[in-house]
């Protein structure tokens, strides 16, 4: 299985090693989507810096998990993007937009915490 | 003439060239070598070419240009001009001369030593008529040679110019932690502006900076594609996890953007360098406090 979901707290951190088909990436979206409601995560992390390519369905899906596991109650951050798959992304037009992104795991666990303490202010 | 076809690299491999004849009008062209040169420089300096040189630097050149041309009607090999233009094309063009003033220069060499040859010759037309048809060739061939040599020379030099140009375009300096800064000094075609999103990706990534601030104060003008490329750029920084600023649109730029209609309106502008640094350390919650009256210079 080249994506495993690992729970960290209240958060997960789904970690994508290699290239995945449409179907694991489905597989991933059900797999997420399932586990926030199990674990009561409020946070998710998408890492992708394992992958080199990310096509239109790839974009689509991560954009789709993220609103989805946001209707969930758990914000989602994507992380380690790399420079030519990020220009890549934009030149094809693919936007993530209303996707958070950060620079790596560190960042987005970082941004995560951020979003929780404007949270708990605001409530 | 089937032979004519194919291509020439050496004069003696024109089968229509008398060489008699050509070895008779060299020996003519050596023997009035002082009155010829002198008559070309005079035709030079009437034709107002080469302006940017002295005449005692024309006079030189011309001089070794004149034996060089000799040689070569001789030899029938075009090695020795080549390798003269291309050295002589070196020195003359870092002073600014044209293709046309070169290719006048070798033209009007042609004229005199073609307007000798008449006089001498004029006394027998049949004569005339083979030396020309013996010299025209190969005068034309030298005359290529030459043109070719200095266009190809100009090319070079051009080419080296863009290199460096595009080596020493765009540094991305770190200014504090997460922070970096990306000065744009020139044009920006899109070339360059490929290379300096690359660059700034890269660096995002390897400093771990969390916001870029472009400053194109030193950007004269900006065409659309390279403001969508911009645009993009800005995007793709986002994607990595990095704000960017973008400082110092003059008012002309942010006049072209506006009426090219690119929408801009998603990237953080302010007006100058200072000003995109200030708003970089608010957003990097940094507080940057005078901790004092500025010190005086301790040797005075």
């Amino acid at each position: 299985m080249p994506a495993s979901i690992l729970k960290q707290g209240a958060y997960l951190i789904a970690s994508i090693q290699s290239a995945l088909t449409d179907a694991e990436v489905i597989q991933l979206q059900d797999d997420l989507v399932e586990q926030v409601g199990k674990f009561r995560s409020r946070g998710v992390i998408l890492d992708v810096s394992g992958l080199d390519v990310i096509d239109s369905f790839g974009s689509r899906t991560l954009h789709s998990i993220a609103v989805t596991t946001k209707l969930r109650g758990a914000d989602s951050v994507i992380v380690g993007i790399r420079p030519d798959v990020a220009f890549a992304i934009v030149q094809l037009g693919l936007g993530l937009e209303g996707v958070h992104t950060a620079l790596d795991l560190e960042e987005g666990l970082a941004f995560l915490n951020r979003m929780g303490e404007g949270g708990r202010r605001g409530g | 003439m089937a032979q004519s076809d194919a291509p020439v690299t050496s004069l003696a491999q024109a089968p229509e060239i008398d060489f008699s004849l050509l070895r008779e009008l060299v020996a003519h062209l050596r023997e009035r070598r002082a009155h010829l040169r002198e008559e070309w420089v005079r035709r030079i300096t009437e034709a107002q070419l080469l302006a940017a040189m002295t005449s005692d630097e024309i006079f030189s050149e011309v001089t070794a240009v004149y034996d060089n041309y000799v040689d070569a009607l001789e030899t029938g090999s075009v090695e020795t001009l080549q390798a003269y233009a291309r050295d002589l094309s070196e020195r003359i063009i870092p002073r600014g001369v044209e293709t046309h003033e070169v290719l006048g220069i070798v033209l009007l060499l042609r004229d005199v030593l073609a307007r000798s040859l008449f006089e001498k010759y004029q006394a027998d037309p049949d004569l005339l008529n083979r030396i020309l048809d013996a010299y025209e060739p190969a005068a034309n061939r030298i005359a290529v040679t030459v043109g070719v040599s200095f266009v190809e020379e100009r090319e070079r030099v051009i080419r080296q110019q863009q290199e460096a140009i595009r080596e020493l375009s765009t540094p991305v300096l770190q200014v504090r932690e997460r922070l970096l800064i990306l000065p744009i000094i020139g044009v920006l075609d899109s070339l360059r502006a490929r290379q300096l999103t690359e660059q700034l990706l890269t660096a995002i990534r390897r400093n771990r900076a969390r916001v870029v601030v472009i400053d194109i104060t030193g950007v004269p003008a900006i065409d659309l594609t390279v403001a969508n490329h911009l645009l993009q750029t800005v995007k793709a920084c986002g994607l990595m996890g990095a704000d960017v600023i973008v400082t110092g649109l003059s008012s002309e730029i942010a006049q072209t953007l506006v009426t090219l209609g690119v929408e801009l309106g998603s990237i953080r502008t302010t007006g100058d360098l200072q000003g995109g640094i200030e708003e970089a350390e608010r957003l990097l919650a940094y507080e940057v406090i005078r901790a004092g009256e500025p010190e005086r210079n301790p040797e005075r």
